[in-house]
């Protein structure tokens, strides 16, 4: 018997991942409401007029996706852990990467969509136009690092015995120089700097990603073996 | 930077009573040699080197400053190496000595924290600034405490190595982070010390409170460094492997009893 | 592979969790086509024992062989070998019976032509084809315990390994379950099953292995023993009290 090809295991995790989506709409439901939460308690906490709002704006979008994402991830391995499916996916005859490749995915594509949806509610609510198409790439390439750091780490912290409150303590400090890259571009983006200004922190985000996936891929086998 | 990683493969292993007699010692003569030789640095720093022209007397932090760091950064090295070795090999030992390590640089990099704000009360007028440098390097103990964290939470002892191990290998981003930082964000008012003759001299005299170093500053500060880097985690990392191995004994002979 | 060759083989296996020993020096071979029963106190070991022969955990020593082939250097020829029902569904919630079962007909890379087939032929053999579209999140403990045997057998496998299967089942739903495993066992399948349920391991089982304390203290028939004779040579092998 020979292994299943990692691209149909990764694809079979993640369809699965969002049909059971579609279906509940827990978890994008729950990161929506959330970020949607989190931007009006931003305005009204920091009192913004109109200036600053512009200043920080970029700040406030991606604090929020982060803990957006946080809070997915956390469902999204629970979901694995909870009625020990993990250990179902590990009986199989796949590749333990394709498990990780399928599960970010997954966690990818919800942030994604939270994320895209928060672009136009924050053009409303703020009152700063920030629906452009280079903000949607950078925003992609940020959620893309996300998910790859968030579900190894996730992985790992829903084995251990404080479960949902590690993921952010472990994970905020590792994702910090994505929130770097990210904020700087998007800070760029929204003021209308000539592209020469900020098109390096892209371009920045784009190589951590890439790190952070190789290692991701490769340490992943680590977390879930015994 | 190799008897560092060296060494705990004679500490694991079983060995004959006058073996262990003689790493011991070797170690008290390290541990005293370790201790002249920070000394000897902190007596040049205080007293030999002049005083900075602009700075007075607080520049000498520096000298201490900057080889917290330098040897905090040796410390999360080994913390990787040991890592990967672990991950690997899959014997405790490396885990002991990536736990050391880390151990150990957490602790330097508190000292290095600390030092930097008693500098910064009479140079920038406060203890604490939201500068980029200043909080990514408290990020970065942030991150090694939250793997101490982690550690703790983990009952099963081989998950726990295992997830240390990785936590360990991605935590060190945020040092290389830190480290680049200074060259990335313009706008920190951290003054550039180390720094490879690029063109930054531009931003290095711009920010507040840097200074040129003069010959003796520079070789005060190579010294001290050296010294910080190389015979400080050396020795302590020796020690809290022995301290682990110790532990880790004890437990075994518990498991013993526990047996009969 | 010969025929006369055990399909498990576990010799002078060692499992231990930091310095805790769990197994040491485990023995066993099972023939093809025998359905064994694992007893033992609670911390004996049968459960990691069974995570051992899943290939979900790494022996610290010895050897574990399932159809001639090594673990765990050679895990993955033998996954596609091995079942497992546990005490947890591993079943998805939010899915349906038939949308669980498609999606581990995928990992196991079963050909698109014969998923949908195999997928109504399991779910008519545990009764379930009628809630086929249901979602798993709707049904009775039974009723998971019966997709999980499904679930298990849908690839399959030579070997099916049950850790405690009947936990949290009443007694129309154990009935059933009996059903099902002698069912599987009549078709050919080995099985290892851990249990507590001393009457239930004496009626199914035809072989019982009883372990204590990480160690195999007696290995006999059950085809002729009753239940109550099960329990005497149990507590007589384990020291403890007889399990009521």
């Amino acid at each position: 018997m020979n292994k299943t090809p990692f691209w149909r295991t990764t694809w079979a995790i993640m369809s699965k991942d969002l049909r059971a989506e579609l279906r509940s709409r827990e978890l994008v439901g729950a990161m929506l409401l959330f970020t949607l939460l989190a931007i009006m308690i931003f305005s009204f906490a920091l009192e913004l007029d109109r200036l600053t709002r512009e200043e920080v704006v970029s700040g406030v979008l991606w604090v929020t996706v982060v803990f957006a994402s946080i809070l997915g991830l956390n469902r999204s391995m629970a979901m694995e852990r909870e009625q020990g499916n993990m250990d179902a996916m590990l009986l199989a005859p796949i590749d333990r990467s394709a498990i990780f490749a399928g599960k970010m995915a997954g966690n990818f594509i919800f942030t994604l969509v939270v994320g895209v949806l928060l672009l136009p509610l924050t053009t409303v609510l703020y009152n700063v136009p920030v629906a452009r198409p280079m903000l949607a790439l950078v925003l992609l390439l940020g959620i893309w690092g996300f998910s790859t750091v968030g579900t190894l780490l996730a992985a790992m912290t829903v084995q251990t015995r404080a479960r949902e409150t590690l993921l952010p303590i472990v994970m905020l400090p590792v994702v910090l120089p994505l929130l770097l890259a990210a904020v700087r571009a998007s800070n760029g983006i929204i003021a209308d700097a000539p592209s020469e200004q900020w098109q390096a922190w892209p371009q920045v985000l784009l190589v951590i990603d890439v790190i952070y996936l190789v290692m991701c891929l490769l340490m992943f086998p680590f977390v879930v073996e015994e | 930077m190799s008897a560092v990683k060296e060494m705990p493969v004679q500490q694991t292993s079983e060995r004959s009573e006058g073996d262990s007699m003689l790493r011991t010692r070797l170690l008290q003569g390290l541990t005293v040699i370790t201790m002249l030789a920070v000394l000897f640095g902190a007596y040049v720093a205080l007293f030999v080197v002049g005083t900075d022209a602009t700075q007075g007397e607080v520049q000498r932090i520096f000298y201490f400053h900057v080889s917290a760091f330098a040897a905090a950064f040796i410390g999360f090295s080994v913390g990787v190496v040991g890592g990967a070795l672990y991950l690997w090999k899959r014997h405790e030992k490396w885990d002991a000595l990536a736990l050391a390590g880390i151990e150990v640089g957490f602790t330097l990099s508190l000292i290095n924290l600390i030092t930097g704000m008693i500098w910064a009360r009479p140079i920038w007028n406060t203890w604490w600034t939201w500068d980029p440098r200043l909080t990514s390097a408290a990020i970065m103990c942030l991150t090694y405490a939250a793997y101490l964290m982690l550690r703790n939470g983990i009952e099963n002892r081989e998950l726990r190595r295992r997830f240390a191990s990785i936590y360990g290998i991605l935590a060190m981003s945020t040092v290389i982070f830190t480290l680049i930082i200074i060259r990335i964000r313009p706008d920190t008012i951290h003054p550039v010390v180390i720094e490879p003759q690029i063109a930054t001299q531009g931003a290095a005299t711009d920010a507040e409170g840097s200074f040129t170093m003069s010959v003796t500053i520079s070789q005060t500060l190579g010294i001290n460094s050296f010294i910080w880097s190389v015979f400080l985690p050396l020795t302590l990392i020796w020690w809290r492997v022995r301290l682990q191995n110790a532990a880790e004994h004890v437990e075994q002979l518990k498991a013993k009893l526990l047996e009969q | 592979m010969s025929e006369t060759r055990p399909i498990i083989e576990v010799v002078d296996l060692v499992k231990a969790f930091g310095v805790m020993p769990v197994l040491r020096k485990f023995n066993l071979s099972v023939q093809r086509g025998q359905f064994v029963a694992l007893l033992g106190p609670n911390g004996s070991g049968k459960s990691t024992l069974l995570r051992l022969l899943a290939g979900l955990s790494k022996p610290t020593a010895g050897h574990i062989r399932i159809g001639g082939w090594e673990l765990p250097r050679e895990a993955a020829a033998v996954r596609g070998q091995i079942g497992m029902v546990s005490h947890k569904p591993l079943l998805y919630d939010n899915l349906t019976a038939q949308e669980n079962l498609l999606f581990f007909a995928r990992l196991y890379n079963m050909p698109k032509s014969e998923q949908k087939m195999r997928i109504q032929e399991q779910l008519k053999r545990v009764g379930l084809d009628r809630r086929a579209d249901d979602l798993v999140r709707t049904f009775s403990r039974g009723m998971l315990q019966r997709l999980t045997i499904a679930r298990a057998l849908l690839h399959q496998p030579h070997v099916l390994l049950l850790d405690e299967p009947y936990t949290g089942l009443d007694q129309d739903a154990g009935g059933v379950l009996d059903e099902l495993l002698i069912e599987a066992h009549q078709s050919g399948h080995t099985l290892v099953m851990a249990t507590h349920q001393l009457e239930r391991a004496a009626q199914l089982a035809q072989r019982a292995v009883i372990l204590s304390r990480g160690k195999l203290v007696l290995d006999i028939i059950t085809e002729s023993l009753s239940g109550h004779e099960l329990a005497v040579c149990y507590s007589e092998a384990t020291g403890a009290q007889t399990a009521s």
